[in-house]
């Protein structure tokens, strides 16, 4: 038996990654909510994508769980300060969703059931960088977490992987949403610490 | 299911930043269904990034406040009006 066990050599992950300025790592999963969890019967869950010219694209529960998944693993950034490291979700990416979009909007606006919004470039929905999940860690996406399903763009602050999502508005002009008409960063880059509007 | 909000009385601590009234006494309508009660009767929704007050007749977002380290930010467009008890002037 060596002097040095293999053991005492290896770091766990959390220990090597670098987190955005100002965040700590948090091995659970706080809720965050700015109203009543809602309940939305997957026989009326709907998913509407709407052009700038009024074109709806829509997906009821059953279309949206026949269309190819993906299973992206990526941390997550509250503004909160927590973060949330290597978490693993399945859905359908939103380059797949806005496939057959025709589209020249910059912005959009994600509305959700319960009426919750939030708002970013349409760019940051793109490559690759956007998911709308059903599933979390293997299991259906939980109520409190967004279920029957959220938006994911883990590159930007968790308040805009709105949870409960029904529909995303693409729009030439930029609206904020719930919190970012009241104070918080209209973009939300955790790396740049993007947390209030003038940061 | 356990309870998600607190009582409005949770923003009694927040609301003493800016006003000099204790605005949890107030009385205020909601813009949406016209509900008329105590501030300190709303549903406030805490564990989020600021806090959410809604009104207990239909669930309308009558304030909405965010603290930063340095300014606060005060939404009340869902409270149509506030009344603020006041000592005889």
């Amino acid at each position: 038996m060596g002097i040095v066990s293999p053991g005492f050599r290896r770091r766990r992950r959390d220990d090597d990654v670098e987190l955005p300025p100002g965040q700590y790592l948090t091995q659970d999963f706080p809720v965050l909510s700015a109203g009543p969890t809602p309940n939305i019967p997957l026989d009326r869950w709907q998913f509407t994508i709407s052009s700038e010219i009024g074109q709806e694209y829509q997906w009821t529960w059953d279309e949206l769980l026949e269309l190819p998944a993906e299973e992206p693993t990526v941390d997550i950034h509250c503004v909160t300060k927590w973060s949330k490291l290597g978490t693993t979700w399945r859905g359908v990416s939103l380059d797949l969703l806005m496939e057959e979009v025709e589209t020249t909007a910059d912005y959009a606006l994600v509305h959700c059931y319960g009426g919750y919004t939030t708002n970013l470039p349409l760019e940051d929905l793109l490559d690759g960088k956007a998911w709308v999940v059903y599933e979390y860690e293997g299991s259906e996406l939980a109520p409190q977490h967004g279920g029957p399903a959220r938006l994911l763009v883990p590159h930007l602050y968790f308040w805009k992987s709105a949870k409960w999502v029904r529909g995303i508005q693409l729009q030439e002009f930029d609206e904020p949403g719930f919190w970012e008409s009241v104070g918080y960063h209209n973009y939300g880059d955790p790396w740049r610490e993007e947390r209030y509007a003038g940061d | 299911m356990t309870q998600d909000y607190q009582d409005g009385n949770a923003l009694a601590g927040p609301l003493a930043e800016l006003f000099t009234v204790d605005v949890t006494a107030a009385t205020g309508r909601c813009v949406s269904c016209g509900h008329t009660g105590r501030v300190a009767d709303l549903r406030v929704y805490a564990q989020a990034p600021g806090w959410v007050a809604r009104c207990p007749g239909c669930e309308h977002v009558m304030l909405r406040l965010v603290r930063s380290p340095d300014a606060a930010w005060l939404d009340l467009q869902g409270t149509l009006s506030l009344r603020v008890p006041l000592p005889p002037a």
